[in-house]
């Protein structure tokens, strides 16, 4: 498949990004390059200089709200894909009002307490909408520990499933980008019909 | 009874168990992706009242906070 038949086949597409941290960022930026049509990205969070180890922002950007910042940066990078943002912390009430009809919802939160609340609503309220999970990047190396896995049929997980951010293990710029490109890659094939299980 | 829980064989002295229950023996109390009985998904409400029986297949799957 060429770059045109992609790019035409996502072009009508639209991504709900649940987070712009690290994995919401930069999966945003992976998904802008090759363009999709849509994101609709939330976050009520503003950056901070100790965000920039990992999250598409720059230097000059520290104190505004990460969801404009980066909606700027996609429309510099691309302004044909559509940005609908979002400043607000997400419940489970705005998750179903943000991403019914998104095609691919990316779950680009931080605590754990938070990715459980969107992986059970989702589930509850949008069965019919593949979620992709980022779960487990901290720390540095082990690239290959970290992998794609399908746990229902429209659940999906990115990671290593163990390592959890503490002081000893920080996120960090590469095996966070790994995992939101890895939920880019997925939400890629997903939006193209090609996904076949030996081929996640 | 016997139960596989993620993939390793474990022992317990009840007959039966529901997730919750389970949950409180193993001290598990972190946040869950998903948890499973024999492949089919158990949804988080009800955890409290499907029964784990001798012989079944148990998949706890855990989140971890960073991203």
């Amino acid at each position: 498949m060429t770059f045109e038949d992609i790019k035409k086949q996502i072009k009508t597409k639209t991504v709900g990004i649940a987070g712009c941290g690290g994995l919401g960022s930069n999966c945003a930026v992976a998904l802008t390059r090759v363009g999709v049509g849509r994101l609709i990205i939330a976050d009520f969070d503003v950056i901070v200089e100790s965000n920039l180890n990992r999250q598409y922002f720059f230097y000059d950007q520290i104190g505004q709200k990460k969801v404009l910042a980066l909606a700027e940066n996609i429309r510099r990078i691309n302004p044909l894909t559509r940005v609908d943002a979002f400043d607000r912390k997400l419940d489970p009430a705005g998750i179903v009002s943000l991403f019914t009809g998104c095609d691919v919802i990316i779950e680009a939160f931080d605590q754990a307490g938070m990715k459980e609340m969107i992986i059970e609503t989702v589930l509850s309220k949008l069965p019919k909408t593949p979620l992709i999970v980022g779960n487990g990047m901290a720390g540095i190396g082990k690239s290959n520990q970290l992998g794609v896995e399908k746990i229902t049929e429209n659940l999906y997980v990115c990671g290593d499933g163990l390592s959890e951010i503490s002081a000893e293990l920080p996120p960090l710029a590469p095996r966070v980008g790994i995992v939101a490109n890895m939920q880019a890659n997925l939400a890629l094939q997903i939006l193209i019909n090609n996904l076949n299980q030996e081929e996640l | 009874m016997k139960i596989i829980l993620n993939n390793r064989e474990e022992i317990f002295d009840e007959d039966t168990l529901t997730f919750e229950e389970l949950f409180l023996i193993k001290k598990f109390s972190f946040k869950m992706l998903v948890t499973k009985l024999n492949g089919n998904l158990v949804k988080k409400e009800d955890r409290l009242t499907t029964q784990i029986y001798d012989g079944d297949d148990v998949t706890v799957m855990h989140l971890v906070s960073g991203g």
